[in-house]
């Protein structure tokens, strides 16, 4: 069964007061709907990627809280997998017309963080780490500062090298009206940024946001079809993996998704990955296979990536890093990042020729991978 | 008539430490010293040296001064006023309006809206308005960095007047930015949500509107003083309002004093009083959390050429550093 995406639709991403997660859905959803041109009741399901709000609101039951807000009487479901939480909706979304059990789907995603202090944030986001890694005050900084330590130490590479993804983010977020940093920044920048836990410095993690994203899922022909599909896992704990330095969850969630697709990295013309940390898109550049591994930072600091250079575009949209991480909201913001992008709608950041995109949306260190890929279809 | 400032009066404690002591990111927020009262000190001893110096300074009688207003987050008691302690101390007899403002740290220019309004209905020939605190931070806060102590008290007429009031302005909302329950020692806040939504929308929005309202500009001010919880928030207002360093510079005692809460914006006021040239108009927007802005344009007239002027870098010349472990002892926290 084909699987097209017909409807985008996604907030600006950044520190929005004024936004609450009702409203923010509605936004995304309403923009979604319109293009897919097509009313809240032609939709037979809704799934919904939200990882914080029973933590810092107090309130579950999230699919049919988003269900309300937009004014929606089917059924809901609501997908929690951390930091992968939209992507891996975006995935249930797609069984779901896959098996012919729905014919139109909506998927969104959607975070609320900046009414919490950092402290709460910080501890709220360890929801996504083990048992072991919060016991022994472990913070996401410190568990990718680990990765980042031992990639360096394994690999002989330095700060400046990882620094080079923030920087190209940040360019390609200066493009982007609805990132929450425009700003274009450089090494220095990165280097000169304060500590926030050795070796990973404030100008290399991603942001904490609000914001929403929403696909309208159906099933049929339409311009931009979901050719692959690919979910990896792997063990919660950072200490319990085979290495910490790549990560198995996304080589077999993208072996899965390549297989599915047919095609293979080199028709990849634009990839949305998850750099939560500098040092995540550098490993994800090798487990996707662009790079050996212990040779991705060399290559992004070369270049790689760029959008105006040769070859792929790395996170076109800004990624985590320059266009922000609410963190339920950014699997399905990546879907439609690549298909703006293939419908050739992204002005100033456009990729040129783009026909297969690639979304890559990972949750805590690792432990749960989800890829997609998309493919302008009216060749 | 004119109704405006007709003289002024300053407290800074003699000690203070250098922040950066607690913390480095001390210099990141723009601070480079924060006053520290003594053991025997409190808002209501500060409130009394700055209201004995606004008198003595402008030779008013305290028997024609028929309002004291206190504007304090530190009051010694939750229920008993300050400003009849104050004006018991400064001989003030018993024929005289009092109260006890709080909205954070605007309290006091909120009372400087109410002296001189009543002024000018001739309800009173003067009122003293006195903005003081010995401001709280949990140890360990960022707000610790930039908690300050000071008082200041301004003495509001329509004889002698250095400073008309040309026209004032307020915003208010219900905004949780910052706040302090009953029984708490130590304010709490809302991080990041203290900035963007809470002081620049209200001091932009308030300084915006009384420009409009006085039809006048950024350029046709001499000097603008902003309230001052660091030395980032009010560089910043004056820079998206358009205000040039050599406007907001001369005003920035929060570079020597940290943030004393009630008494910051009129502190300011008072540096800027003290090199003011006549006929200088001058730009105050007050912020108090919870939240407001109340936006003060003054224009300074001839007579403050002849105001006896110099106490406040005197009360600055006369300090001491003291080291961390004095501010432990004197915090409690040891």
């Amino acid at each position: 069964m084909k699987v097209s995406v017909t409807g985008t639709g996604m907030t600006p991403f950044g520190e929005l007061w004024n936004e609450s997660v009702e409203s923010l859905a509605r936004t995304a959803v309403s923009e979604a709907l319109e293009e897919a041109q097509c009313g809240i009741g032609d939709i037979e399901l809704l799934v919904v990627g939200n990882m914080l709000l029973q933590q810092l609101e107090g309130r579950a039951h999230v699919g049919q809280v988003v269900s309300q807000a937009i004014g929606y009487q089917g059924p809901s479901t609501h997908v929690e997998a951390a930091c992968a939480s939209g992507g891996l909706a975006v995935r249930q979304g797609l069984f779901a017309v896959r098996s012919g059990l729905a014919k139109r789907v909506l998927v969104v995603g959607v975070e609320k963080m900046t009414d919490a202090g950092s402290g709460e944030i910080t501890r709220a986001l360890m929801a996504a780490g083990s048992e072991d890694e919060q016991m022994a005050g472990a913070t996401f900084p410190s568990l990718y500062a680990l990765m980042m330590l031992e990639y360096m130490e394994t690999y002989g590479v330095s700060e400046q090298e990882i620094a080079a993804s923030a920087v190209k983010n940040h360019l390609h977020g200066s493009f982007n009206p609805l990132a929450q940093f425009q700003n274009v920044i450089s090494v220095k920048n990165v280097m000169r940024s304060p500590l926030v836990c050795d070796p990973i410095r404030q100008l290399m993690c991603s942001p904490v946001s609000d914001g929403a994203a929403a696909v309208v899922l159906e099933s049929g022909d339409g311009n931009v079809e979901i050719v692959g599909s690919g979910h990896g896992g792997d063990t919660l704990s950072l200490a319990a993996r085979k290495s910490r330095v790549s990560m198995r969850a996304t080589r077999d969630a993208a072996a899965q998704a390549f297989g599915e697709a047919g095609v293979s990295i080199e028709d990849v013309n634009l990839a949305e990955l998850h750099d939560c940390f500098s040092i995540a898109e550098v490993v994800a550049v090798e487990d996707l296979g662009w790079a050996k591994f212990g040779k991705g930072a060399a290559l992004l600091s070369k270049g790689f990536g760029r959008l105006l250079g040769d070859g792929v575009v790395i996170n076109s949209s800004g990624g985590l890093k320059a266009c922000g991480h609410p963190v339920g909201a950014t699997g399905v913001k990546q879907l439609v990042e690549v298909t703006r992008q293939l419908l050739q709608k992204c002005g100033k950041r456009q990729v040129q020729h783009a026909r297969v995109g690639l979304t890559h949306n990972v949750g805590g260190t690792g432990a749960t991978a989800v890829v997609h890929i998309l493919r302008r279809t009216d060749e | 008539m004119s109704v405006g400032i007709v003289g002024y009066g300053v407290y800074v404690p003699w000690r203070f430490i250098d922040p950066a002591r607690i913390a480095p990111q001390a210099r990141r927020l723009g601070l480079l010293k924060k006053a520290l009262a003594d053991w025997d000190e409190d808002s209501i001893t500060m409130a009394v040296e700055a209201g004995r110096s606004a008198l003595l300074q402008t030779n008013v009688s305290v028997d024609d001064v028929g309002a004291v207003y206190i504007g304090s987050e530190s009051p010694p008691y939750a229920v008993n006023p300050s400003s009849t302690v104050v004006a018991d101390i400064l001989g003030m007899g018993d024929a005289y309006r009092a109260a006890d403002l709080q909205f954070a740290c605007k309290a006091a220019t909120a009372g400087l809206q109410m002296a001189a309004a009543e002024v000018a209905q001739q309800h009173i020939p003067y009122g003293l308005v006195i903005g003081t605190d010995t401001s709280q931070a949990r140890p360990g806060d960022p707000l610790e960095l930039s908690a300050g102590a000071a008082a200041v008290a301004v003495l509001v007429g329509k004889k002698n007047v250095i400073a008309k009031i040309e026209g004032t302005l307020s915003v208010s909302s219900d905004t949780p930015d910052f706040w302090r329950r009953e029984h708490e020692r130590y304010p709490s806040h809302g991080g990041r949500f203290t900035g963007k939504p809470a002081y620049f929308q209200h001091v932009i929005t308030a300084a915006k509107r009384l420009m409009e309202k006085l039809r006048v500009k950024p350029e046709d001010f001499a000097y603008v003083v902003f309230h001052m919880p660091n030395g980032v928030f009010p560089v910043t207002a004056a820079q998206i309002l358009g205000f040039s360093e050599k406007q907001y510079l001369p005003g920035l005692t929060v570079k020597e004093v940290g943030n004393p809460y009630s008494a910051s914006a009129l502190l300011g006021l008072v540096a800027i009083m003290e090199r003011a040239k006549p006929k200088q108009r001058i730009l105050m927007v007050a912020y108090g959390s919870g939240a407001g802005a109340d936006a003060v344009a003054f224009k300074t007239t001839p007579s403050i050429s002849f105001l006896k002027r110099g106490s406040l870098q005197k009360m600055f010349l006369k300090r001491k550093e003291v080291d961390i472990e004095t501010y432990l002892r004197n915090r409690r926290i040891q």
